[in-house]
């Protein structure tokens, strides 16, 4: 008797375990996205949120992109290199889904950031998007000074490193990062997981919404 | 003791019925080495990436496929009807057995039937790799 309560509770227990695993989350969509990233305190009590430093950089047809480009919109952004052999056509399929979605949404631009200022000229980078058949206007494939990518990477808080050992020469995450037209970062998505990004969707919406 | 072989069982049932698919070492060779670039579903991406699904290319060079896995291809190359320009670097560590599996698990997926291969023909081709074709 015992026995079989035990194995029934097991049974359930599983069962749970795969059903809840398979639900994702619910979310209430009256609740605004988080701003993420560490916080300060000033004197007086006002909150300082973690907010993308200035930056200047140029893309696939010469344009130069700064935070004053992109002022008024908020920007899907990630880090990746042409000649990656690893997670990157992943991630782009995924930036992809992103870019066709909000195609006609002026509100919203993507901003890729190149990490291999060697080999990914502005020509390169041209041609690579022509393979993606994007518009410039949509999605700025930029390059710039070295170090200043590398650390606005940090600012995202994606991980990219020179790694000679790694696959094409660098170690990046295939993050996907969305920030709002004050700067700071509000949602993550895992570029190479596709369930990820469809939450990020949906997180991206509900952003669009917000500053209605 | 008999609850554990009770619940090895159903795991073992659940993982079969959830599971089960033929060209299983093809694909999960597949899923390491190819589907980052062309894409779990074999779709390839824009002009960037060439699909496999339903690919003329892969059909009609059946032959080649064993080097082209090895040793990568670049150049032009037209498929199905899009020309795609971008170079495929080989990858090196795969031996003949797993090549076997791979083509095999690409011929046979996403729609495709182009026909079996078996490890004395890719030994065979790899042996050849480097002749004029
Ligand atoms: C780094 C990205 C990348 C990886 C990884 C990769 N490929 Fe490719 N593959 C390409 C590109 C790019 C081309 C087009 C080459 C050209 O334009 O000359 C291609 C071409 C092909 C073609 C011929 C065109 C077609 O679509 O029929 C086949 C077949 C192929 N790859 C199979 C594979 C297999 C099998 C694997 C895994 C063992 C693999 N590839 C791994 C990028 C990749």
């Amino acid at each position: 008797m015992r026995s079989i309560s035990t194995f029934l509770f097991t049974f359930a227990a599983i069962l749970s375990l795969v059903v809840s695993s398979c639900v994702s989350e619910a979310q209430p969509d009256n609740l605004k996205l988080p701003i993420l990233g560490n916080r300060d305190i000033t004197a007086n009590g006002d909150t300082i949120y973690h907010t993308i430093p200035d930056f200047s950089f140029i893309d696939q047809d010469s344009n130069v992109i700064t935070n004053k480009t992109l002022e008024g919109k908020i920007y899907v952004s990630d880090f990746f290199f042409i000649h990656c052999p690893s997670i990157c056509p992943k991630v782009k399929a995924q930036m992809m889904k992103i870019y066709d979605k909000f195609q006609d949404n002026d509100n919203l631009v993507i901003l890729s950031h190149s990490i291999d200022t060697k080999n990914d000229t502005i020509p390169a980078l041209k041609a690579y998007a022509n393979k993606l058949e994007i518009k410039t206007e949509k999605w700025h494939l930029v390059t710039g000074e070295k170090d200043l990518i590398f650390s606005i990477a940090d600012e995202y808080f994606v991980t990219a490193l020179v790694n000679d050992d790694a696959p094409g020469g660098f170690d990046h995450s295939g993050r996907i990062i969305l920030v709002d037209e004050n700067r700071h970062v509000r949602a993550f998505a895992e570029g190479t997981d596709p369930k990820s990004v469809d939450h990020f969707l949906k997180d991206i919406e509900q952003l669009l919404n917000e500053d209605k | 003791m008999k609850i554990n072989s009770l619940l090895f069982l159903f795991v073992v049932i659940l993982f079969f019925t959830c599971d089960y698919k033929p060209y299983s070492q093809g694909q999960v060779l597949y899923d390491f080495h190819c589907s980052n670039c062309h894409m779990a579903d074999g779709s390839g991406l824009k002009q960037l990436i060439p699909p496999l699904a339903k690919a003329d290319y892969l059909k009609e060079n059946q032959k080649e496929l064993p080097c082209l896995i090895k040793n990568g291809v670049k150049g032009p190359m037209t498929v199905n009807g899009v020309v795609f320009d971008t170079e495929m670097a080989g990858i090196k560590t795969l031996n003949d057995i797993q090549i076997n599996n791979i083509i095999n698990y690409i011929n046979h997926s996403w729609g495709n039937d182009f026909g079996d291969s078996n490890v004395k023909d890719v030994k065979n081709a790899l042996e050849h790799c480097n002749e004029a074709k």
